[in-house]
């Protein structure tokens, strides 16, 4: 079936599972058109792989258009690939150049171990939201929701550190493998908001200790996560952080 | 008799609930911790009743098949969610949001189910802001409304284009706090493949560890299924690459009927499909027809670039055949417009199966707005247009970026293209007013049940009744059963019943890989799409659905010969988890083309051809449709029609017109 006229050659990482060793495999893929998807260019080499009787690479995706934070590649050395504010599953073939090598790795970080080629386990995110990333209210408690004016910045500040999709291109893209712009995205959500200010001492604490825990390392302001990071999440969220985490720790 | 009970309770519509609630029985905590819930499905309406119900007491376990919780495709609406606040001062009310739902549903919902979602609306929002949810706000820093198709007061609240992704990241925020608290036990990356009945109850189910591919047994004294609507039986859908019916349809083939299954929406503002490789479609949300102007050329295979068409050559079908609504109106008539122009030949872009939608008479109106708040007394075109882009940004911007990507056209210089898409499904498992379907002890809950929609969904109210049946609605209905259940003790899952349950699903993944056929799953998946989309989309009929039968029942052969399934069962094998979806797609889409042939009348979605008016509206057969199909199974690919009438005491059944 042909789609298109550029001819590219892939190389993939395979892995069978988490216990063994993993290695670059190259792909030829053709025909590919630039109005693919990198994904939708990943769906036709796996049919290929099928037909031919090889088992199809395994990775990672959902939506399909930006927003489930599943899909999680590393192109070229960069999560989600060459273009900013985007997630794989966004970046279209025609941001490649026919007869291009394109190099496809797993997110790398000891927190996310390899499931499988590109699938990793990203479960520790939910470990650390577990720990705090929460107001906690029960159902049926709540007052009139106008009940609690919130001026505009606050409120348009707490829904940008908010739009954050969970897929870990910050951990994977960071030299030490630092979950902080992750971690202090949801911590700025809930502290820029009046609700989230009855917890702001003990979600810092338990959220930061639970990322420790984890094993992601801690962050020296280089900011190729603000740079990677698909939904745009601020470095001044990691400066919140850190402020929340220093008062808490003066309070008690 | 009919083998339909709805359970709706007696007395006055506005009062049914508020009785219900005061009458049920009640758990008492002691015994709430004995008792065991299995929550399959984690999105909005999952994720709710799963936290509502650990708060509650009850041990709860969750399963989605994503690698967490907060993947699940609720994520992706994109527009609001509907609440009769009534916070506009501009007379909305919890009986206007009713009567807008069961109008906008073509008078095929249930009236008490609605009323009662119209009713808790308004706690929703309550709840979400209060758990931190950043919902859109005005400078006075009270709550934003926009206004969304098929009604005419603003009740929509909205986080930018994103409010699915705050209020699921909202739901799965509370859910985390009970897995935190060990009050919920989560099982992510498994998916559910049998639901197992011990004596005529559901018991729990079947489900394989997605990554080591281990079939597990899982006991519950209750089962709620909130796995979602099953729109990629199209293959081309809005659906997330996952979304699938396989759960629904396991608890449909062991007893829970189906209730609607032909009633499919299709969303009128989606970017056009591109090429044969397209794997997904994406939608545009539809709080932007309240800005942009919808139109084509008047003159048929206009070859000229949109720009260049002046605006006496421009016709805004929508504002020219429903001038009360404009380009407002319910999604099922906007998309049929939208066919209908293209049909006729004055459709746009390079596939010709497109329409505009303009954002310039917006940009200027709103450059001319923020003018005035910024004083300037004589704005250039260039400033308007400046001011004006920004505005449409703040409300838009991600939808506009997100078109771009996909497309690699500006659409704040060009109009965008768009066309309509699989979105939604308003059919789902029958359920009864306590969201319990045929099997005792399983419910159906948000878009995996049929009740609140009709025939056709409104803009902005699936993420309400995800949020309403998940927070207030099962954590009264549920105790309804469970209160009669406090004696039955955890069930060894070493019955027989588990036993013969795992070997069924088993048999079923043996029988794939014993194939070794030529055609790779997603073959099939595209060929059943085709034959849906052809014979049993927007527009239907007796000799298309008839063949549709025909050809889904010679694929089904072919599938079960000749796919090809690589890989092992014992491993992460994303092909495996595909082929088992598709086989059910395949028997679901067959139900879909019967139950779309029995009902011959046009109704919201469900346009039969032969069932309009001489202006091509839809036309109603109120005397012989207005019932829910309820079909069961019966093995062996046959199914029984049961019907359950609709009663409309609180609304005049009428034809719906939005001119």
């Amino acid at each position: 079936m042909s789609h298109g006229n550029m001819n590219l050659t892939l190389k993939i990482w395979r892995q069978k599972n988490d216990k063994e060793t993993g290695k670059l495999v190259t792909y030829p893929v053709k025909d590919i058109s630039p109005d693919m998807s990198f994904l939708e260019m990943f769906d036709v080499l796996n049919e290929e792989l099928i037909n031919k009787g090889e088992e199809p690479i395994a990775f990672d995706h959902d939506c399909r258009e930006g927003i489930c934070g599943m899909c999680s590649m590393f192109i070229n050395g960069r999560p989600h690939g060459p273009k900013r504010g985007v997630t794989t599953c966004q970046l279209h073939m025609r941001s490649f150049k026919n007869g291009d090598t394109i190099v496809v790795e797993p997110w790398r970080a000891a927190a996310f171990p390899v499931i499988k080629d590109l699938t990793v386990d990203r479960s520790a995110f939910d470990r650390i939201i577990a720990k705090g990333g929460f107001i906690s209210v029960n159902t049926g408690n709540a007052q009139d929701a106008n009940n609690i004016p919130i001026p505009k910045p606050d409120a348009d500040a707490s829904f940008e550190a908010a739009a954050c999709i969970g897929c870990g291109a910050c951990v994977a893209t960071c030299k030490n493998s630092s979950a902080m712009l992750f971690v202090s995205a949801k911590i700025s959500q809930l502290a820029l908001l009046p609700q989230g200010r009855v917890e702001a001492t003990t979600r810092v604490k338990n959220m930061v200790a639970q990322m420790d825990e984890e094993g992601f390392g801690n962050c020296t302001n280089t900011g190729a996560c603000e740079i990677e990071c698909p939904k745009g999440i601020s470095l001044e969220n990691i400066a919140r952080m850190n402020r929340e985490y220093f008062v808490a720790n003066i309070k008690s | 008799m009919s083998k339909l009970d709805s359970k709706i309770p007696e007395g006055p519509l506005e009062q049914k609930w508020e009785k219900y609630k005061s009458s049920v029985a009640l758990v008492n905590p002691a015994n709430k911790r004995s008792l065991e819930v299995i929550v399959v499905g984690s999105g909005l309406a999952g994720a709710s009743a799963a936290s509502s119900l650990a708060e509650m007491g009850y041990k709860v376990k969750v399963f989605c098949f994503q690698d967490s919780a907060r993947r699940a495709h609720s994520i992706a609406a994109q527009g609001g969610i509907n609440a009769a606040k009534n916070y506009q001062n501009d007379g909305d009310s919890t009986y206007r949001l009713f009567y807008d739902t069961i109008k906008g549903g073509d008078y095929r919902a249930r009236e008490a189910n609605v009323y009662r979602l119209a009713s808790v609306s308004a706690n929703i929002i309550d709840q979400c802001v209060a758990m931190g949810v950043p919902l859109a706000r005005e400078y006075g820093g009270m709550l934003s409304n926009r206004s969304f198709g098929g009604t005419q007061v603003q009740r929509t609240f909205y986080a930018a284009g994103q409010t699915g992704q705050q209020l699921l990241l909202g739901a799965y925020s509370g859910l985390q706090r009970q897995v935190g608290l060990g009050t919920v036990e989560m099982f992510a990356r498994h998916e559910m493949l049998e639901v197992v009945n011990i004596e005529g109850k559901c018991r729990g189910i079947i489900a394989r560890d997605l990554i080591s591919g281990k079939l597990e047994r899982h006991f519950g004294h209750a089962v709620l299924l909130c796995t979602g609507g099953y729109g990629n039986v199209f293959y081309l859908s809005t659906n997330a690459m996952g979304s699938n019916v396989t759960a629904a349809w396991k608890a449909h083939k062991k007893g829970a009927f189906f209730g609607n299954p032909c009633f499919t929406q299709i969303h009128p503002t989606c970017i056009p499909v591109s090429g044969d490789h397209q794997s997904k479609l994406t939608l545009m949300s539809e709080s932007l027809r309240n800005d942009g102007r919808i139109w084509v050329p008047k003159k048929q295979g206009d070859t000229r670039k949109a720009n260049e068409i002046p605006e006496d050559e421009r016709d805004y079908y929508l504002e020219r055949r429903y001038p009360a609504f404009g380009n407002l109106v319910p999604r099922d008539v906007a998309s049929r417009a939208a066919k209908e122009r293209c049909d006729a030949g004055y459709g746009v872009g390079n596939s010709k199966m497109a329409v505009y939608l303009d954002y310039k008479a917006a940009i200027e109106r709103y450059g001319k707005t923020q003018a005035k708040k910024l004083n300037i007394s004589n704005p250039t075109a260039e400033q308007l247009r400046v001011f004006g882009k920004q505005v449409v940004e703040e409300k838009y911007g991600n939808l506009f970026e997100m078109y771009e990507q996909i497309t690699g056209e500006n659409p704040y210089e060009v109009p965008m293209r768009i066309y309509p898409a699989v979105h939604y499904t308003m059919g789902g498992l029958w359920v009864d007013y306590n969201l319990m379907t045929t099997v005792p002890g399983l419910y159906a809950l948000g878009e995996a049940n049929f009740s609140d929609h009709g025939a056709n969904r409104l803009g902005a109210s699936a993420l309400m009744q995800g949020l309403a049946d998940g927070y207030f609605v099962i954590p009264y209905t549920i105790g309804a059963y469970l209160s009669k259940e406090i004696s039955v003790k955890a069930i060894s899952t070493d019955h027989e019943a588990f036993v013969n349950a795992e070997k069924d699903a088993q048999a079923i993944i043996d029988k794939l890989f014993a194939i070794k056929g030529t055609k790779s799953v997603d073959h099939f998946h595209k060929r059943l799409g085709k034959i849906m989309w052809d014979k049993c989309g927007m527009a239907r009929n007796d000799k298309g659905l008839k063949e549709a039968i025909t050809e889904i029942r010679a694929l089904r052969e072919e599938f079960w010969k000749d796919v090809r399934v690589p890989g092992t069962a014992n491993d992460f094998n994303p092909e495996l988890e595909k082929a088992g979806r598709v086989a059910d797609f395949i028997e679901l889409g067959e139900l879909m083309c019967m139950d779309a042939l029995n009902r011959s009348e046009s109704c919201g979605g469900h346009f039969r051809e032969e069932s309009q008016t001489e202006e091509g509206e839809a036309m109603r057969k109120d005397e012989e449709f207005a019932y829910v199909a309820a079909w069961e199974n019966k093995g062996n690919h046959t199914y029984e029609m049961h019907k359950e009438e609709l009663k409309f005491e609180a609304i005049k059944i009428a034809a719906r017109s939005y001119k």
